[in-house]
């Protein structure tokens, strides 16, 4: 049983605490109840279920910390992590960065999902559906279904005290034609495994992978694209949108290596740097995509504008870095929202005069971290747009660009979706700079 | 620290291929001195193992196997003048795999009991038994000769668990204070250390106890300029290992000047991390002021420490099998080089190109005795003269191409995580003949000298690339002629091996490497090394990486 209910997880840690000789003690609770599934070629690969749970501990004599964990919760177990946390610490060198424990906080209470996660059998079926489709039209589906319930509780030496719990479920499918020529691919993620339909997902797969048959190579350059959400957010790579808000922290702008950062010194923050219909925010009590409500110190996390109208409304400040400048620290969010319009992807082809339409990017790794550059390839379905609809595949290409610029060259934004745990929308995005073909299917 | 802090401060935005979970990070922290302390003994390991192998064949396994594992990892952090992190983990369990009706089924378990191990045994027999019910094709397994109690050890001269904490974390601020006095603004440096303890034993009648080590240091150095906010990095010219602490022992022996002109050192079994963390805060500084690339057509030099990782995407994930199958179609991609590509005898690059797969080869990190399905390891041919001639394949998948044994190259990045096909060290043989980096360049009319690996991308097939570097200098009518910066070349797998025109010889062969090679959904990473010789390749298409924002 690893998910803990909040007060049998506050017992536990309240009963570590009173073990404590330490001058500040701070300790995590947190587990996980999951199964995955993967398949290829139509059949069943890999199967297999995870149950865990791992309790921290983390003491502090003066600025010496040392960290502990185990997975026992006899009282003799929990004694010996406690004593192993304090003697780390005592052997640790001084941090001259370290931070007190906080003091107790307030948290929101992000929406929860009232249904459960897929049993085996019921994650078995999932992918079956998948497969079955795949087989009776002579293609081949390879996918991954993982989903589960987790668990975060904390509790301090200075009375802070959480606790949150949360389900989630990610599949994802490739179809393949069987002489390889074409390709397809879609995702979701949900909270609520009752809105996942693996069967239609395949399905919108296949449709790609048999409309991508026959690519004709078109020349690099410049060009409008219509980046679906998957083309901007990935759950298991870096993406182009996910790069851009790891790169948003105060220290490395301020510290001058960033792209955020000033010349002359300090950051950018307060600057227009993209096209004013860009806003991106976090918010823990979005019903689509509730968030994370503290981070690991058990700092709150609450809703946060990090670009509006274009402008770089807020960094992340760690409570190390905010203290150093004297501002507010803010936690790090679990997910982001980027707002769009109401068009879907559908009817941002249907307004397109030329285009190219990217289901999926791929291998996106940063050329420049003062310009944000990114590499990458486009993947899995690859179609040319014209007069408002899909002429004909093309074959995949790599980018050389920055979302910076690309942010900047926003001709239209989509409605979003849920994607990797965040809201993101398909943009359409003028003078995309493709560099080079590649023939992979 | 967060994950994202840890990857930025390894600067594993560069060296890592994919980076889906770090192994270690979900292990238990312990004291250091845990580490010392030896497991359990091997009476006592063939008596477990032999409970699960019973219950195995018992609930109706045709074929098992068990891993029973102890992972100990430290990893020390600095940055600048203060250490900011000490990690020591430990992780202990066993992983049993089974095959009934033609199925693998596989579960693992942290209670490490005769009892614990034959429950977990005949749960993985359940699960092989319920996805057999949708199992195509059952699985074909290549017979392996059992080897009876055979022990191997990585051969190192000094464990780094051995030596104090507080010397390994002033090596890593006396590098800092080096980089720093010769002009860096900012240091981030790592010390990475492991030590897989790994038991296997199998219906076949093996019983391998292994003792794996493996070390990599490193570094990311950063010099800004504040007037024109401006910042330029320089990464560590080390490698990842299979040694011991001995590594971090310098010796000029083992040090390999690049061409001249561009004061570069590469680094074989020895490495001088004071004397590189030194030379990177010179050169983060010296980029600041570079000239920038005019794209076009040049011929590339490329260093050992580049090359590896060209080699390792380009070469080492298109021919694994699993992949050419279409195992990985959802996750990491298929490869250009099918069944169907490799049988029309098409070339992968010119008759220069030799490359080898290995787990033999002292001093990297993919080097063991035997693989985790009990395959002891060896050498073999992936590329002669230019054609390829083999594929990297495991027990479940040597029948697919007409052969009868398995390569060795099975493996799990824990106890607690299935063993599936992974890369052995793929390595490009050096040139037959004598020739030094000087003499290569000196024939050099137009090109580009690259050192240290960079950015890098490839596409799911494995046919288009980008790559960057650490390092790169002019090169004009056979002189270097000046440092250069915002260089990525771009290429074709087979046009680029194609124009390859032949390696430096032995004396310059040295070791890229990796910790994180990602693959598998759940995804696990491995370790792997790539080996070769400062290469020229003739006409690639160079691009010009600068852009204003």
């Amino acid at each position: 049983m690893a998910i803990f209910s909040k007060d049998d997880a506050q017992a536990i840690l309240k009963k570590v605490l009173s073990y404590s000789t330490a001058d500040a003690c701070t300790v995590g609770l947190s587990g996980r109840t999951a199964g995955n599934i993967r398949y290829a070629r139509n059949s069943v690969s890999t199967a297999g279920a995870q149950d865990s749970v791992s309790l921290t501990v983390e003491s502090s004599f003066g600025k010496r910390s040392g960290i502990a964990t185990c997975n026992e919760f006899d009282d003799a177990t929990l004694r010996r992590c406690v004593q192993r946390a304090e003697e780390i610490a005592h052997l640790a060198p001084e941090s001259p960065e370290y931070m007190p424990p906080l003091e107790p906080q307030t948290y929101l209470s992000p929406p929860s999902s009232a249904t459960t996660p897929l049993t085996p059998a019921g994650r078995a079926q999932a992918a079956a559906d998948s497969m079955a489709l795949c087989a009776a039209k002579n293609l081949a589906a390879a996918g991954f279904l993982d989903g589960g319930t987790r668990f975060t509780a904390l509790r301090n030496s200075k009375g802070l005290e959480a606790y949150q719990q949360s389900t989630n479920t990610d599949f994802s499918v490739t179809v393949r034609t069987p002489d390889g020529r074409g390709s397809g691919y879609a995702i979701a993620d949900v909270t609520d495994v009752a809105k996942l339909n693996t069967k239609a997902l395949t399905q919108r797969a296949a449709d790609k992978a048999t409309g991508s048959l026959g690519a004709k190579a078109i020349e690099p350059g410049k060009y409008t694209v219509i980046l679906e959400p998957a083309a901007l957010m990935a759950g298991d790579d870096l993406s182009l949108l996910g790069g851009l808000m790891y790169s948003m922290g105060a220290r490395e702008a301020d510290e001058g290596r960033s792209f955020l950062t000033k010349k002359g010194g300090g950051n950018r923050k307060g600057e227009k740097l993209f096209d004013e219909r860009i806003n991106i925010y976090s918010d823990p009590m979005n019903a689509e995509v509730p968030g994370q409500a503290f981070d690991g110190d058990g700092l709150p996390t609450q809703r946060m504008s990090w670009v509006e109208k274009g402008v770089v409304k807020n960094l992340y400040y760690s409570r190390f870095w905010a203290q150093k400048n004297n501002v507010v620290p803010n936690a790090f969010p679990s997910g982001f929202i980027m707002a769009g319009g109401t068009q879907s992807t559908a009817e941002l082809i249907k307004g397109t005069a030329k285009g190219i339409l990217v289901t999926r990017l791929w291998y996106i790794r940063e050329v420049d971290p003062q310009t944000l550059l990114y590499t990458g390839l486009t993947r899995d379905g690859t179609f040319y747009i014209e007069n408002g609809a899909i002429k004909f595949p093309i074959k995949n290409l790599r980018f050389n660009e920055s979302p910076i610029i690309m942010l900047n060259n926003i001709e239209a934004i989509g409605r979003p979706v849920r994607l990797a745990g965040c809201l993101v929308p398909p943009l359409k995005i003028r003078d995309f700079t493709f560099t080079s073909l590649s023939d992979a299917i | 620290m967060n994950r994202r802090d840890f990857v930025g401060l390894t600067g594993l935005g560069a060296t890592a291929l994919l980076l889906p979970s770090l192994p270690g990070f979900g292990a238990k922290l312990v004291d250091p001195s845990r580490l010392l302390e030896p497991g359990a003994d091997t009476i006592l390991k063939k008596r477990l193992a032999d409970a699960a192998l019973n219950a195995a064949k018992s609930a109706g396994a045709s074929y098992a196997d068990v891993r029973i594992g102890r992972s100990l990892n430290q990893y020390v952090f600095a940055r600048e003048k203060q250490v900011q992190n000490i990690v020591s983990t430990e992780s202990y369990g066993v992983g049993i795999r089974v095959l009934v009706n033609g199925c693998w089924g596989f579960a693992s378990t942290s209670v490490v009991t005769e009892a614990s191990l034959a429950a977990t045994a005949r749960l993985a027999a359940e699960i092989a038994k319920a996805d057999a019910k949708v199992q195509k094709e059952p699985v074909q397994l290549a017979a392996q000769q059992g080897y009876g109690e055979v022990t191997w050890k990585t051969p190192i001269q000094q464990s780094a668990f051995e030596v104090p904490v507080k010397q390994k974390a002033d090596l890593l601020l006396a590098a800092n204070a080096a980089a720093m006095d010769a002009g860096a603004n900012y240091i981030n440096s790592a010390l990475f250390q492991v030590n897989e303890q790994k038991y296997f034993a199998s219906t076949d009648g093996s019983y391998i106890d292994q003792d794996v080590h493996r070390l990599w240091p490193t570094f990311s150095v950063t010099a800004v300029d504040t007037k024109s906010g401006k910042f330029r990095s320089r990464e560590a010219l080390s490698a990842p290992v299979g040694l011991g602490y001995e590594y971090l022992t310098p010796s000029a022996t083992e040090q390999v000047r690049g061409p001249q002109g561009t004061d570069t050192v590469g680094y074989k079994l020895r490495y001088d991390i004071l004397a590189d963390a030194a030379l990177a805060g010179k050169q983060a500084k010296a980029k600041l002021g570079m000239k920038s690339v005019t794209p076009g057509k040049y011929d590339l030099v490329l260093d050992p420490g580049h090359l590896g990782l060209t080699i390792h995407e380009s070469v080492g994930h298109p021919t694994e099998l699993d992949r050419v199958l279409g195992y990985e179609a959802n996750y990491a991609g298929t490869s250009f080089a099918t069944l169907e590509w490799k049988a029309k005898g098409l070339p992968y690059g010119s008759k220069e190109v030799n490359i080898v797969a290995d787990k033999l080869q002292t001093g990297s990190v993919g080097n063991v005795g035997y693989d985790d399905e009990g395959v002891k390891t060896k050498e073999w041919d992936i590329i002669k003269a230019g054609k390829l001639v083999d594929y990297q394949k495991i027990r479940d998948q040597a029948h697919i191409v007409g052969q009868k044994a398995s390569d060795g190259c099975c493996y799990a990045q824990s106890w607690e995580d299935v063993q599936f096909q992974r890369m052995a060290n793929i390595s490009l043989k050096p040139g037959p003949t004598p020739l030094s980096v000087d003499e290569m360049v000196s024939k050099v009319d137009k090109g580009i000298y690259i050192a240290g690996a960079g950015s890098f991308s490839i596409d799911q097939q494995r046919f288009n690339f980008q790559f960057g570097g650490q390092l790169f200098f002019a090169i004009e009518k056979g002189k270097i002629t000046e440092p250069l910066e915002d260089v990525a070349y771009q290429s074709n797998t087979q046009e680029f091996w194609g124009a390859c025109q032949g390696s430096c010889d032995q004396r310059d062969y040295r070791l890229f490497g990796t910790f994180f090679d990602g693959k598998g959904q759940p995804a696990q990473v491995s370790s792997v090394s790539h080996g070769s010789a400062t290469t020229r390749f003739n006409g690639v298409n160079v691009i010009n990486t600068a852009r204003k924002v």
